[in-house]
This record gives C-alpha cells, structure tokens and sequence, in this order.
C-alpha cells in the first residue's frame, strides 16, 4: 500500500542567532490531517521552529521537508501550501482590515473571511485603530485566506478574549475538517491538548 | 505585480500628508540655496539646475527612508515573502512607487526653481524627461539600500551615507542636462548625458532587482 | 575551522618583503632617477603614486571578487576577506587622494583638479566608508556579511560609470590634464615600488582576514557537541 507523504519530516534541525543555538537537535515526523501541539517555556525554540518550517527563515543544521518539499530547496513550493501565524501582525497600519486582506484575495473571498473572525463591521478602518485582540483576528482571517493544506500557529491565543478562544478552536477544528495539518505553539497545554492528536515539548531547544 | 502596485499606491496615498511636508523641506531647501549664493541674477540662473537636483537628492533621503517603515512595522515583508509573493516583484513595485513620488516632487519643485532663479525654459518635455530618468536612477539602488538599511541601526544616517557617492553619476548627468535645458544647449551635448541615465538605469533596475531577495531573505 | 591559518608567518614574511622592496625602490627613485623633464622633483611622486593606483584596483577588485564569492558560497571566510579588502582599499584610496593633491599643488596650484581619475577614487573611498559604516551597524553576522557583500557588488559596479561620467563632465570644461606616464628610463623604481605595494598590501589584507576570522569565530558559536559531524 503506497504510503501518504508525511506532513513533516525533520531531522536534526537546529539554528543559532549569534552566540545562542535557539534550536539543536530537533527531529520529528507528522502524518498528514493531524493537529500537533508543541509546548515549552518561553525560549524554549518553539518560534524558531514554526519559522523554520514554514521557510521564514533558513535552519542552519539539519533538513526537513513539508508537505514533501524540502525546505531548503522548495521554498516556494511550501510558502504556497503553508500560513504561517506569527507573533507579529504581518498588517500594514495605514490600510484598512479589507485593503490588507485584498492583498491575498478578491473581495468577496476578503468578506467572507471578515466575517468569520467577526471584524466585518470593522473592515473599513485603519489597522492603526485596532486593538490587540482585533488585530489578531485580522491575522486569523489572513491565515484562513490562504486555504493553507498545513497550518503554523505561533501562540494563536495570546491577546484574545474568551470569544476570542472559542474562535481559535473553530478555526482550527474547521482546518482539519478541510483536511489540513495544523501545528500550533502554545502555554495553553490543557485546552489544547484536549483536541491534539500529537504533542511535542521542547525545552532549550531541544525535544524534551 | 498589480497587487504590489496597488498595495503602495494605497500605502502612499494613505501617508500623502509627508509628501507635502517633503515638498515643504525641499522648497526650502532651494531657498535656502539661493542665500547661499546671495543676489547675484546671473550666478543663480547658471547654477539652478545644480540647486534643483541638490534640493531633490537631500529630499529623496526622507522619502526613501520611509519606503520599507510599513514593511518593518509589524513584519509585513516578510507575510508578504510568505505568501509567497516574488521577492523581485516586491523591489520593483517599490522601487516604481519611489520613482514615481520622486518625480511628483521634482515636477512640484520645478516651479519654485524658476521663481527663485529666474531659471525658466520653453523646452519643458526634455525636462520631465530628465527629472524621469534621473528620479529612476536615484531610486532604483535608493530602494535596495533603504531594505538593508531597514534592518540595520542608525537607519537614517547610513542611507545618505551609502547612496550618494553611489549616484554622483545620477547627479551629474542629470544637473548638466538641465542646465542645457535652462540656458541653451548649441552643441547638442544633452544627448551624450541622457545616455548616460538611461545606461545608468538600465544597469541598475536590473542589478538591484538581482540582489534584492539576498537582501530581504534570512 | 576558520582561526587555524596554513602559513601562520605568511603575512609577516609578505609584509617584510614589501617594505624591502619600498626601500629599494623610493631610494632608486628619490636619490639615483634622474628628474623628469617638465615637471621636475614634483614629478618623482609619480614613483609611489602610480604603484599605489595600480594597487588600489587590484584591491578593489580583490573585495569585489570576495563579495561575489561570499553570495555564491555563503562561506565566512569570503566575508572576512571582503572586511579586509573595504579597510585596505579605503586606505589605499585615501594614500591615493593624499597624493594626488600634493602632487597638484605645486603643479596647479590647487589641492584638487577633478581628474577623473583621483575623482573616482574619492567617490569609491565614500562608498567603502559608507560600507564599513554598516557593517558596524548591523548585529547579526549572516545578516552582516550578506548586506555588505551586496553593498560592495554595486559599488563597484558604479566605479566605471563614475569614471566616464566625471571624465565627460571635465571634457566640456577642458580641465588640466592628468600626471602624464612615466617614460622607459623610470622603470625598475616604479617596479619595485609596485611590488613593493602589492606584497605589503597583500601582508596586510592577510593579516586583516585572519583577524576578522578569529572575531568571527567568537561571534559565531560553535554547533552543539552531537552534530559536529553533520556541518560540511
């Protein structure tokens, strides 16, 4: 029986910012479809690998590939398949939340994406106007545009509310409906460990 | 492509308030140019276009250093990098977007030129031309270097620092073509000179296009 | 890996060669040449003037190649012989400039006459200080070498475009002609001198790579104990 490709092979990553190997030695694997929670103190390398994987930056030890395309190699291939949620906004302040996201899509696709995080009545006000939880939303709805087949969510309840909560866990549940993969990074280990299908601990940068 | 151009347009369009500031910086600027050389009708008039592209070059330093505050604000560049969207599709819609707020500016401080200087000129194509091809030339490596700078400390004073030596030739192709332009040009010596910026530009539209994506990519 | 150089006294033997080689040639052309013609001793700068032109080129092309290198390979020892390179060629070019305008003064009476040539050079000293500049600012080595390697790529670029363009500017005003070439009897202390140049400049740049490796080196911690064999 011809097996499906893994939705991650790593092996050995690692990465240093100067002086500090933030990353060494981390190797897992994912089967496609499943959600992953990786967990660790602050500094524990979990930005870093969510970086990685998602071709934000380059490892300096190691391979991987996503989806089956090597991250070095193919980076384009993964940017097209993969969102990454990060903790900056990746907004630009001076356009609307519409404009932002009609950088992506259309408009009505935009809209509809609007309207899921539940910023519609806000889509024709600047980003400089919003607050934290709002912009997170925004960041959300970003994500959900791109339809990506494997999902990086970099602490996606950080700065949200309790609604806001219960619309991080319908996106991700809606995402693996769709048949995505989705990796999140997070303190909340009870809540989201209740709907992980794998979980990965990392702690000084490497898998505890 | 059209959607990078739109996103600065946009970008631009929303921050219109610092243009007029900029143009505001660069009148003055001429102004203060013509104090330097005090009352003299002749000397202003011969050395107008030398002030013009002066007062343009030291304004293209706010402007361009503007250009990639949005992108590094909330790491927008990169979100855009991710999409993915072309590095080179990126350098080139900024760069158009830079050329273009360039050469509104000098087009605006072309009137303020004549005033102070009595420097005016019936052959006014040859000098859009000009201020477009030189605009394009400053800011085709103004744009590369205001993305490595982005990323460095002491932004404002490194670009100047690196990118006026680098366009002298800009400058003084441009200063010597509308100079002509203003006083008389007999011997048809623009030519020469507006072979120069377009050979400067054809070079370095396409080099810096190459280079970008080292520059922004980690 | 980079702070363990092959020929540990290289630079020192290249540098004591140089001076050997200066010493020998200045005082062939200071004391022994007979003056030139038209211009008289003023014109026996032209001994160091000439060998230090033909160095700086060989200089800047040598960082050009380096930066080249360093985008192609990714490998930090181009980056550190770029960092080399920007220093050794902004001092030649400054040496460069100093000459020229004492060469000028007494000759024109100005210190600068807009020679194309001394003129490029200005400009190109401007560009490797502005380089230097931001390779002080900027924190992160990979992020560092990339930048200034980028930045040294259209630099020199601009160099030719700088030259025909100042030389076409100073046509129109039918400025003074530049130090004429020196004629077949003042040969051997311009040799001399040049190689002279060219191992002490070599010296230099040797010992200033080695120094940038070893600063490197620290900046750049070494991979963690169990992947050392996985690093090319």
């Amino acid at each position: 029986m011809p097996m499906e490709p893994l939705a991650i092979d790593a092996s050995h990553l690692a990465r240093r910012y100067g002086r500090r190997w933030a990353l060494s030695d981390v190797s897992f694997q994912l089967a496609p479809g499943k959600i992953m929670m990786v967990a660790g103190r602050n500094g524990s390398g979990k930005t870093t690998l969510l970086r990685i994987l998602s071709t934000a930056i380059r490892a300096d030890i190691g391979h991987a590939t996503v989806g089956g395309h090597d991250i070095v190699k193919e980076r384009d291939a993964i940017r097209r398949a993969t969102a990454l949620l990060a903790h900056q906004s990746y907004l630009y302040e001076s356009l609307t939340a519409r404009e932002n996201l009609e950088i992506i899509s259309g408009a009505p696709a935009a809209s509809a994406a609007l309207e899921r995080v539940g910023l519609l009545d806000r889509a024709n006000d600047a980003v400089s106007t919003f607050s934290a939880g709002m912009r997170k939303r925004l960041s959300f709805a970003r994500v959900l545009l791109q339809k990506p087949s494997i999902a990086f969510l970099d602490e996606p309840f950080g700065q949200l509310d309790p609604e806001g909560f219960a619309l991080v866990e319908e996106v991700i549940a809606e995402l693996k409906r769709g048949g995505a993969t989705v990796i999140v990074a997070t303190h909340q280990v009870d809540r989201v460990g209740r709907f992980a299908d794998a979980q990965l601990a990392l702690e000084n940068g490497r898998v505890a | 492509m059209i959607a990078a151009l739109r996103k600065e347009f946009l970008l631009q369009w929303r921050t219109r308030a610092q243009a007029v500031a900029v143009f505001v910086f660069g009148a003055t600027s001429l102004l203060l140019f013509s104090f330097a050389i005090g009352p003299n009708a002749a000397a202003l008039r011969q050395h107008a276009a030398g002030f013009l592209w002066l007062g343009l070059l030291l304004s293209s330093t706010l402007t361009l250093s503007e250009s990639f505050h949005a992108e590094m604000e909330n790491r927008a560049l990169e979100g855009l990098l991710l999409l993915p969207v072309s590095p080179r599709v990126l350098y080139y819609g900024k760069a158009l977007a830079n050329t273009v707020q360039l050469m509104l500016l000098g087009i605006a401080l072309v009137p303020v030129m004549v005033v102070l200087y009595d420097a005016g000129t019936t052959r006014i194509p040859i000098v859009l031309l000009i201020i477009a091809l030189g605009t394009a030339g400053i800011s085709a490596p103004g744009t590369l270097y205001s993305a490595m700078t982005a990323q460095a400390r002491a932004k404002q004073t490194l670009l100047p620092l690196l990118l006026f030596p680098l366009i002298v030739p800009v400058l003084l192709a441009s200063v010597k073509a509308t100079s002509l332009a203003i006083l008389g040009d007999p011997m048809d010596q623009s030519s020469a000179w507006l072979a120069l910026l377009v050979a400067f530009d054809g070079i370095y539209w396409s080099l810096c296009g190459l280079l970008f994506d080292r520059v922004v990519e980690d | 890996m980079l702070a363990n150089p092959r020929f540990p006294k290289l630079p020192y033997a290249l540098m004591t060669l140089g001076v050997v080689c200066l010493l020998i040639g200045s005082y062939l052309g200071l004391f022994v040449a007979p003056p030139e013609h038209y211009m008289g001793e003023v014109q026996r700068i032209m001994y160091v003037h000439v060998p230090t032109a033909w160095n700086w080129m060989l200089a800047v092309l040598f960082t050009f190649g380096a930066a080249i290198a360093y985008l192609f390979t990714s490998d930090f020892k181009w980056d550190a012989r770029v960092e080399a390179g920007l220093e050794v060629g902004a001092l030649l070019g400054f040496l460069l400039c100093c000459q020229g305008a004492i060469w000028a003064k007494p000759t024109w009476g100005v210190w600068w006459d807009w020679d194309p040539r001394l003129t490029s050079t200005a400009v190109l000293l401007c560009s490797f200080a502005g380089i230097l500049a931001l390779r002080r600012f900027v924190d992160e080595p990979t992020k560092r070498a990339v930048l200034s390697s980028v930045a040294t790529i259209i630099a020199s670029v601009d160099l030719p475009i700088v030259y025909f363009s100042v030389r076409w500017w100073n046509s129109l005003h039918q400025m003074q002609s530049s130090p004429a070439t020196v004629s077949s009897q003042f040969h051997l202390p311009l040799r001399l001198n040049a190689f002279g140049i060219l191992f002490l400049m070599s010296g230099f740049i040797a010992l200033r790579a080695r120094i940038a490796s070893q600063r490197l080196s620290s900046e750049l911690a070494p991979p963690p104990q169990e992947l050392v064999g996985e690093l090319a």
